[in-house]
């Protein structure tokens, strides 16, 4: 579904990306593991095209997107929960979720709310509220469900564990299982919270300094001794 | 105004200190400026006439008023206030009589002869006490929690959409049977015709600033786009004005594509930098293509508004219709004024009309969401040039009616109208509104435009009054007269609170 190879990526005179690559499966979950600053937001933002991968490929559904215009990338079924969930504080949650589905059909809107709902029935309480006033957990679902609402093929999710309580954070796992499992959804999931993340996923990278390192599935790199020292022991 | 903090004793030393610094300060400054005056005595010589007792009384007060504003702002609150309110109310009164000529005015003792230069002392004390009023409010704040601030947030929200919803439809109904009062004179309705041009104005550029967050400076372009383009079109090709009204729409919105189209990709300040000189470029291109624009004496000779075909004319042409003998009326001057009022207020409508239901669809919302994070709405597919062009364009387009509207009203167009000053007081009716508010809009429009011809009589004061009103309400209301935001979708059931059509 979707090839990234070969693809570096620059801020100014900085090599964030040294030629990585990558392939995500129709109905995976995919995880992409690595310490702070290794280049993940940036590889997920790159799909996304800003910032623009100066070379290599990135192929989705058979289509090259690595030049395209973000906004059409995103029209293409990509949707993403950014990091730092970047919701739009002074909008209502419902009005969030409205910009979720600003490019689809609105003849879905009602059902594809119903069904967002279901999942997050948090949200539906807090329908009324400005986004800005929601908790910390309450913005990260409303993150995720905004990407859903665009009714994507591949969603990706920029750490949405990132400032929750262990409670919250094993909630929105068990969510992110869910919309695999129930919808299909292929999923590409960029955590710091590796044993967490590495027990959900199909299949995981581990990505330092810009270079992916090891590769695997899920309970391979769990096993991997690196991976364990790295990233697991002592944390979380 | 509580307890007098315990620090205050070194407050009002600093305050002294500070206070003997401005004493030499001014002194220095007015000796030469103030103290002394050249006089052209008759056979033109020269001589200089002495003022120093002026000078003495600016050494004394201003230093007074700066001795209360650090006072103020260092949280001794109560004497700046009480001095600050009595200053003023006596100074703007004696203002007032001075100008209105009452004899009382040379009995007052005042330190200065001129009203003129008493109101300038009068605006340094609401200076004084709008900086204590700021401090109580502060301290208020200060001693609240989290909590306690949203939900103080909630409740003005509340008022200010209570406000709106009772206010809005009161307004309406109020401009319609407003000519048909005993006040609804001809000089009134006048003014009403202007204050209502600059509430559609102010509608316009709120699509720009208060929805889609764009900061645009040069708004009077389109204004004058859409002004010249009726009197172009009346002269050289005979429209009437409701045949180029719509042309005058397009080629409005034409040019804030035109000017959007390079300058959308800047943000903020550098944005406004732009389109300012936008607003320039244009004044002067219509300043110095004579042959086209007339320059800057303009065209003259413009059809005025004409009644849907039957023009207001005390003696048409021979065998024509003029809008008394179709209606068998008596000819009145008033006829043409009522009418003009009538149409612009149907205009201004229809500008509000369509933002309301802007904002509820797609486009719409994804200006607010444009102005709260780009990136965000770009990962949502939403293609930010194009968004922002289509608010331009809109904003521009409905500049482009006033303009026309202005043009058929004057009769006469010239560069004159168009200043850099215009683009300001719409911005800044948008701004006192409460941005993104509809009736915050028309309320400030009303206040800033309806003031000062309220005032007229009072010539350059009006300047001064409306300079004041603006600081009070920048320093009350922050965030503008009426600001609030109207969620645009609801879970349950549509509620149907707005049925007036207009709203915050
Ligand atoms: N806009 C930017 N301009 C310049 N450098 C940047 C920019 N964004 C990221 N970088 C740099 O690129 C590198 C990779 O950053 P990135 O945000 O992708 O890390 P990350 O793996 O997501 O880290 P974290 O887990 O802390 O979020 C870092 O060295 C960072 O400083
Ligand atoms: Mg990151």
């Amino acid at each position: 579904m979707l090839k990234i190879s070969g693809v570096h990526t620059f801020y100014g005179h900085i090599e964030a990306l040294k030629g990585v690559d990558i392939e995500v499966n129709e109905g995976e979950i995919v995880t992409l593991i690595g310490a702070n600053g290794a280049g993940k937001s940036t590889l997920l933002m790159t799909i996304c095209g800003t910032p623009r991968a100066r070379s290599g490929s990135i192929v989705f559904n058979g289509r090259d997107i690595a030049q395209m215009p973000t906004y059409e990338i995103m029209r293409l079924g990509i949707a993403q929960s950014p990091e730092g969930r970047r919701i739009f504080p002074r909008m209502s949650v419902m009005e969030n979720l409205r910009m979720g589905a600003i490019t689809s059909q609105p003849q879905f809107f009602d059902a594809d709310l119903e069904r967002v709902f279901a999942i997050f029935p948090r949200l539906k309480e807090r329908a009324q509220q400005r986004g800005g006033t929601l908790s910390g957990g309450e913005q990260q679902m409303l993150a995720i469900a905004r990407a859903l609402m665009s009714r994507p093929r591949l969603l990706l999710l920029d750490e949405p564990s990132l400032g929750l309580a262990p409670l919250i954070v094993r909630q929105i796992f068990e969510i992110i299982r869910e919309i695999n499992r129930e919808q299909g959804m292929t999923v590409f999931l960029v955590e710091q919270n590796a044993n967490h993340a590495l027990k959900l996923a199909h299949r995981g990278y581990v990505l330092v300094n810009g270079v992916v390192t090891l590769s695997g599935t899920g309970q391979e790199l769990l096993s991997n001794a690196e991976v364990r020292a790295a990233y697991l022991e002592g944390g979380h | 105004m509580t307890a007098v903090p315990s620090t205050s004793a070194p407050l009002v030393i600093q305050a002294a200190k500070e206070a003997a610094w401005t004493i030499l300060v001014v002194g220095l400054l007015s000796f030469l400026m103030v103290g002394y005056q050249t006089e052209v005595l008759q056979g033109q010589q020269m001589s200089f006439v002495n003022r120093f007792g002026d000078v003495i009384w600016a050494m004394v007060l201003i230093p007074i008023g700066r001795f209360l504003l650090v006072l103020a702002r260092g949280g001794l609150l109560l004497p700046p206030a009480v001095l600050g309110g009595i200053a003023t109310l006596y100074l703007f009164g004696a203002a007032v009589l001075g100008l209105a000529g009452s004899p009382l005015y040379g009995q007052l003792p005042l330190p200065y002869d001129q009203p003129m230069v008493n109101a300038i002392f009068g605006v340094g004390a609401v200076f004084i006490l709008a900086a204590a009023i700021k401090g109580q409010r502060d301290r208020r704040r200060g001693a609240q929690t989290l909590e306690m601030r949203e939900a103080a947030e909630a409740r003005q929200a509340r008022i200010a959409r209570n406000m709106s919803s009772i206010l809005g439809p009161i307004l309406i109904v109020l401009a319609i049977v407003i000519p048909w009062t005993p006040w609804g004179d001809r000089a009134v309705v006048d003014s009403l015709v202007l204050v209502m041009t600059y509430v559609m104005l102010g509608w316009g550029l709120n699509i720009v600033v208060g929805l889609a967050g764009l900061l645009d400076l040069g708004y009077v372009a389109f204004y004058a786009v859409g002004a010249y383009t009726y009197a172009k079109l009346s002269i050289a090709l005979g429209f009437t004005f409701w045949e180029s009204l719509p042309i005058a729409g397009a080629l409005a919105a034409l040019f804030g594509v035109l000017l959007g189209f390079p300058v959308l990709r800047l943000r903020g300040d550098y944005l406004a930098i732009v389109t300012l000189g936008f607003g320039e470029i244009i004044r002067i291109v219509l300043i110095n293509w004579q042959s086209f624009t007339g320059g800057p004496n303009g065209l003259g000779n413009i059809t005025r508004i004409d009644f849907f075909g039957l023009p207001f004319e005390r003696n048409p042409a021979p065998g024509t219709e003029s809008f008394h003998t179709f209606f068998g009326l008596e000819f009145a001057s008033t006829h043409r004024v009522f009418f003009l009022y009538y149409v612009i207020i149907v205009l201004a409508l229809i500008t509000n009309f369509v933002t309301i239901r802007l904002r509820k669809m797609p486009i719409g919302r994804a200006w607010e969401a444009l102005r709260e994070d780009e990136t965000a709405c770009r990962a949502l597919g939403i293609n930010p040039t194009n968004t922002k062009l289509t608010a331009f364009a809109i904003g521009a387009m409905f500049a482009g009616f006033a303009g026309s509207f202005f043009a058929a009203r004057q009769g006469f167009v010239s560069p004159e109208s168009f200043t850099f000053i215009e683009s300001a007081v719409i911005l800044a009716i948008v701004v006192l509104g409460g941005m993104g508010s509809q009736v915050g809009v028309a309320l400030a429009a009303l206040l800033l435009i309806g003031l000062p011809e309220v005032l007229r009589d009072l010539s350059l004061y009006r300047m001064l009054v409306f300079g004041g009103v603006m600081v009070l309400i920048m320093l009350w209301r922050p965030k503008g007269l009426l600001a609030y935001r109207e969620p645009t979708l609801l879970l349950h059931g549509r509620r149907k609170r707005n049925k007036a059509g207009v709203q915050s």
